[in-house]
């Protein structure tokens, strides 16, 4: 491994270091460092062993362990690596800030985990708004001659869906961001029936570090159970909304004082996004940014999104307006999802605005959507609402009758 | 995994047609849209035939048994 240019334990690792250095492909690599070569099997399967000894995990939201992502892809014939720079959830933007600022690290990681699957491309699909930036990055490198792999870029579908894996890869293929069932698995028969890894650019951008510093380095931020570093957006009721570099198990507190602090009493948080949950903002401050910290709140770091709800605003008018934009990001393939989120957003509207909502059939409909769709889009709609219910519930307003 | 079969559902092929529903009620009810709802448990050894016809029936071909949760 080479000595750490980037000192075990501090950050940022992957957004610009404060004052910036030099931009392009040079500043990169005197930030950095070049990535190792892998030329042959040993070296590949001992950079797997290393990033599974680094524990790094997918950054996308699923937290997936990467080694074990890697080695299924690296068994099959043939693979292709498609790195995900969809970012569809309307809150994040770490991965476009990530793309923005350190575009040679995500494709450093691109190329890195197809060498290491024994892929001769990489399929980088980005969000539109960092498009030319990356193809820029991609054109300096063909000129460097840096990557013995072909880097391909797409523009990324835009929508909530969009960014779920088979979505990706179905939009690479035919133009048309829909999931698709499972199995057969992507790592098994993906893009082109091709075996594929789907990985999240911030992913990439660790691995590519991993694959410079190794586990040790990795293992310096963050929890023993939990390591490394994650990019994290806060927005809402903070001073200074943006994207943040914070070891995993940072107090949630502590995260909200790294965005300038709260710029109002909080009421509430939404931890993950559209697809998080709402917990009461007292009770999570002192809570690690972590699975195992908030595993108990039934909440998890996911993509890293915390948005800070002010007393006084209306959770529930929060929750419906979200709720009826998920019913609106359907793919459309699912009678559950159809069907049952539409219903839903009109129970928590009803509820919002005090209209007589009938809870009993909305838990009823929660209960018939979870889990029944070829994706997770129901199940994150179904846990927001229910989050919803549980911390926003003692303002319930009961119907005429007293409700059911 | 030992033993269990599962009913699955793919939910992308599915089209609310329905029939399983109506051949197989012991395990397979419909929800509030049409939809079936499989029931989480083990196919009980029973029911296994009359769970292979029905995933034999379905026209859109979204039912099948799964060995293993």
């Amino acid at each position: 491994m080479t000595a750490g240019l980037v000192l075990a334990g501090t950050l940022p690792r992957l957004l610009p270091p404060e004052p910036p250095g030099l931009a392009g492909l040079a500043g990169h690599t005197a930030r950095y460092g070049p990535p190792p070569a892998v030329p042959g099997r040993r070296q590949r399967d001992a950079l797997i062993a290393e990033v599974g000894l680094a524990g790094l995990t997918g950054r996308g939201g699923a937290g997936f362990p990467t080694a074990r992502k890697l080695a299924a892809v690296a068994a099959g014939h043939a693979p292709v690596v498609v790195a995900n720079g969809t970012e569809g959830e309307p809150v994040s933007v770490k991965d476009r800030v990530l793309m923005a600022c350190s575009p040679h690290l995500v494709l450093d990681g691109a190329v890195l985990a197809a060498e290491v699957t024994g892929a001769a491309k990489a399929v980088i699909v980005v969000h539109r708004d960092v498009r030319e930036i990356i193809d820029e990055a991609v054109a300096e490198r063909a000129r460097a001659r840096t990557d013995r792999v072909r880097l391909e870029v797409r523009t990324a579908a835009q929508g909530f869906v969009a960014g779920q894996a088979s979505a990706v890869v179905q939009w690479v293929q035919r133009g048309v961001p829909a999931p698709t069932a499972t199995p057969p698995r992507l790592a098994q028969r993906g893009l082109r029936g091709a075996p594929t890894l789907v990985q999240n650019v911030e992913t990439l951008a660790h691995l590519a570090l991993i694959a410079r510093y190794g586990a040790a380095w990795f293992r310096a931020a963050g929890t023993p159970d939990e390591p490394g570093s994650m990019l994290v957006t806060v927005v809402g009721a903070v001073r200074e909304p943006g994207v943040r570099e914070v070891a995993i198990g940072t107090p949630v507190g502590q995260l909200l004082d790294l965005a300038g602090g709260a710029s109002a009493p909080l009421q509430a948080l939404l931890i993950g996004g559209y697809f998080g949950i709402w917990v009461d903002a007292a009770g999570a401050l002192a809570r690690p940014f972590s699975s195992a910290g908030l595993a108990d709140l039934g909440a998890g770091p996911g993509a890293g999104l915390i948005v800070a709800l002010p007393v006084g605003a209306c959770g529930l008018s929060e929750t419906a307006r979200m709720m009826r934009y998920l019913a609106g990001e359907s793919a459309g393939q699912c009678g559950p999802c159809v069907f049952g989120l539409p219903a839903i957003a009109g129970q928590v509207e009803r509820l919002a605005e005090g209209r007589g909502a009938d809870l009993g059939l909305l838990r009823r409909w929660l209960g018939q959507v979870d889990g029944r769709g070829g994706c997770a889009h129901p199940d994150g709609a179904v846990r927001l609402v229910r989050s919803a219910l549980r911390t926003f519930g003692p303002e319930l307003p009961m119907p005429p009758g007293g409700g059911r | 995994m030992t033993g269990g079969t599962w009913l699955r559902v793919d939910f992308i092929a599915c089209d609310g047609r329905g029939l399983c529903a109506e051949a197989l009620p012991e395990l397979i009810t419909l929800d509030d849209w049409g939809f079936p709802i499989v029931s989480g448990q083990a196919l009980p050894p029973r029911l296994l035939a009359d769970a292979r016809a029905t995933v034999r029936a379905c026209p859109r071909l979204a039912l099948r048994l799964d060995a293993g949760r």
